[in-house]
């Protein structure tokens, strides 16, 4: 929970945050948070409520939003996963997305860094709440300084592997320990001395990403770090409708095979999905990078209530 | 039946036919990922810390456990006997099983014991414990040695470091949970 101090310090950056998008022409949208129907991830639980979901994200009305010409939309919303619940997670969070077209993976990479470029030089001078300037972020007490000026680190998947897992992509993928092998391995080490994007996943780990040209194995898809902590998730958008109704497809099968709530396949999203070129999306987790911001161990400390300060 | 989902810091789960009790826990879920939960774990019988990850997907019995209230009754060896306040069944739990709390358990003191699959695992003592000192080196006045404790004996064996002022006969109280003398008892 926050002080007041802290709500101001929160206000700010919201500002901050619409500022920069609406000062490059981006439209700010509010799609329905409650919705009929989700996009087909077999990682993702949702709420639900009274016959509909909760949003895990916007991602598919804001995709809807392109097709129908927008040609960059940006949308600060709440969302809900069900059972997360950690230091790194709410049930019902903030989320940032972005959305572009003629654009792809790399343009969204160059707008985090000018983003929180903007949100340092802005919130940096608010002594007492922010950890960091445009010098550097200090996230914790004792914590070393991370340097922030751009241009930020560059990793691929397999790299990352390569340095940090005891074993490599290859045999990670095969023996299905790739997330066990990531968090406990790579993950902590990623973006520590300066912010560090993760890029080129395998494929079956994007299921909305395009594949790279010249490497079919691989997806056009990113993950921002600081300080070991995922930020934001980014990808070029996957425009080809068969493609991703057969991607659609195996992540149905996977939550029929878990024993999930079954979904129905999100056909105006994929006749939408035809009218769209080259794009590119992003979803970025606010309240985490608040928590950088303002040196906090814990999502539920930038939040105005988190789940043990309600009823 | 639990499921990964269910996993928080004391939970009691079985693996391997063995209890454990949850002491750690952190949830993780890498973007577009599965949903990880690390435990760390104690064996509640054999002590030893188990660190896992696990899967939502992946699922644990409950173990058998039951608390039973217990009077102390008398040791034979290594043996120690006692009987339940309800039933009066006596049972038996072996030294090896009780650990430190041998050292503040006297005849007829009542306790919470332990039962998984009806097998005594473990006792819980009160947090105090009041017992007789039967052995003190008298405490000599105008002692120059400098120190401000002394080694006293208890009726039960044990043997602890106490201030000079504590004689024979005394009650003296100790905290079970880390074996310290807390204070003198008048009775």
């Amino acid at each position: 929970m926050l002080d007041v101090q802290g709500l101001r310090f929160r206000a700010a950056f919201f500002h901050s945050l619409r500022s920069f998008f609406i000062a490059q022409q981006f439209i700010e949208v509010d799609t329905p948070i409650r919705q009929p129907l989700l996009i087909p991830e077999a990682n993702i639980q949702p709420l639900t409520s009274e016959g509909a979901y909760l949003q895990a994200s916007p991602e598919l009305c804001m995709k809807r939003l392109l097709a129908l010409g927008c040609d960059r939309i940006f949308q600060l919303c709440n969302c809900f996963r069900k059972g997360e619940r950690g230091r790194l997670h709410l049930e019902e969070f903030t989320m940032l997305e972005w959305y572009r077209t003629g654009a792809d993976y790399e343009d969204l990479m160059a707008d985090c860094e000018q983003l929180v470029s903007s949100l340092l030089a802005e919130l940096g001078g608010l002594v007492g709440c922010c950890k960091g300037s445009l010098d550097g972020l200090r996230p914790g007490d004792s914590g070393q300084l991370i340097a922030m000026q751009p241009p930020w680190d560059r990793l691929s998947v397999q790299a990352a592997f390569a340095r940090f897992s005891p074993v490599s992509l290859e045999q990670a993928l095969a023996t299905d320990t790739f997330d066990e092998l990531l968090v406990e391995h790579v993950e902590p080490y990623l973006g520590v001395e300066r912010p560090l994007f993760l890029y080129d996943y395998p494929v079956a780990l994007g299921s909305l990403a395009r594949r790279k040209n010249g490497f079919p194995h691989l997806v056009e898809r990113f993950e921002l770090y600081i300080n070991g902590i995922e930020l934001a998730n980014g990808f070029s958008e996957l425009t080809d409708v068969d493609e991703q109704r057969q991607r659609f497809a195996e992540e149905l099968r996977l939550m029929e095979k878990w024993g999930r709530q079954p979904m129905q396949m999100p056909e105006r999203f994929l006749e939408d999905l035809a009218k769209l070129d080259r794009a590119a999306g992003i979803a970025l987790g606010v309240d985490r990078l608040l928590m950088l911001l303002m040196g906090r161990k814990c999502i539920g400390e930038v939040v105005s209530f988190a789940p043990d300060d309600l009823g | 039946m639990y499921t990964a989902a269910d996993l928080r810091k004391g939970l009691k789960v079985q693996i391997d036919g063995a209890p454990y009790i949850v002491i750690d826990f952190e949830f993780s879920k890498p973007g577009k990922g599965q949903a990880l939960y690390r435990c760390k774990m104690r064996n509640m019988i054999s002590g030893n810390q188990l660190v896992q990850t696990y899967r939502s997907n992946d699922k644990f019995d409950k173990p058998e456990l039951e608390e039973r209230k217990m009077q102390y009754l008398y040791c034979q060896d290594s043996e120690y006997h006692f009987m339940d306040t309800q039933n009066f069944e006596q049972i038996v739990i072996e030294k090896e099983h009780l650990g430190d709390n041998v050292n503040y358990m006297i005849d007829n003191m009542e306790m919470e014991v332990l039962f998984f699959q009806d097998r005594p695992i473990d006792v819980s003592m009160p947090m105090f414990v009041n017992l007789l000192v039967i052995r003190a080196d008298p405490w000599a006045k105008g002692d120059t040695s400098g120190s401000d404790s002394k080694p006293v004996t208890v009726e039960t064996g044990y043997v602890l470091q106490v201030p000079p002022f504590v004689e024979e006969n005394d009650k003296i109280q100790i905290d079970t949970r880390t074996g310290a003398y807390v204070t003198r008892v008048k009775e």
